[in-house]
């Protein structure tokens, strides 16, 4: 069963990418959104932790979410793929289900 | 008629959009500046991302309500403060903040920008100098 898990919280408020990035299974897709996006920033004191869940997951950003405070695409860590809404939606359909971790 | 000035605090603590927090606290602040009293903004934790310049959210259907902060010298607020550490933390520098300016309306003193980086320790006592702190 392939999973899609969805992270909608600040990396530096809440714990939901690290649970989200340790139970997932070995080639799952994770997609950041909303205050969630904060953590593909490269440089901050997340990168690590996101860097170590590439070697196991997908790691997907929602770009719409990423403009909206601020930032482009040069300001993320490599190796995370941006997506719009539509990429969000194709996410959800090619994935069994979808995981939220709030 | 003498009234009493308190010195007010505004603790932001939250990213904008995510939560209504930062939205919140701004318009308290731009209601608070009415009543003319001493008004310090604190910007604190992921707070710090309230101000990050070119905010844009065409896509996603909230109101961007980031351009407000560059007015908040016309509205009296004169002292803005970002915790070093949290920029630091978030991998951000001031480079990436919008610049505030104030002008004095007495003096015509500009200042142009009154967004100001400080670490723990001026934190710490911006806080025990202020006789209210309201949290965002």
């Amino acid at each position: 069963m392939s999973i899609l898990h969805t992270v909608n919280k600040s990396p530096f408020e809440r714990n939901s990418l690290e649970s989200c990035l340790k139970f997932a299974s070995q080639g799952a897709s994770v997609l950041l959104m909303e205050d969630g996006v904060y953590a593909a920033l490269a440089g901050s004191s997340a990168e690590s932790q996101l860097k170590a869940g590439l070697g196991k997951v997908s790691i997907y950003v929602l770009g719409p979410d990423i403009k909206a405070r601020g930032f482009h695409e040069d300001r993320l860590i490599a190796g995370i793929k941006v997506v719009d809404y539509a990429g969000f939606v194709d996410l959800a359909v090619d994935n069994d289900k979808v995981q939220a971790w709030l | 008629m003498s009234e009493v000035v308190k010195k007010f605090m505004y603790l932001n603590r939250r990213a904008p959009y995510g939560t209504i927090y930062a939205w919140e606290s701004l318009e308290v602040v731009l209601i608070g500046a009415a009543f003319d009293q001493e008004v310090n903004l604190m910007f604190v934790d992921d707070g710090v991302f309230q101000l990050v310049k070119g905010q844009d959210t065409a896509g996603i259907g909230m109101k961007n309500f980031s351009p407000t902060y560059r007015t908040l010298g016309d509205y009296e607020v004169k002292n803005i403060f970002v915790d070093a550490d949290s920029l630091a933390a978030r991998g951000l520098t001031q480079d990436d903040l919008v610049a505030i300016a104030y002008e004095d309306m007495d003096t015509e003193e500009e200042i142009e920008n009154i967004v100001e980086v400080v670490d723990a320790a001026r934190v710490t006592e911006l806080m025990d100098e202020s006789d209210v702190v309201f949290s965002f």
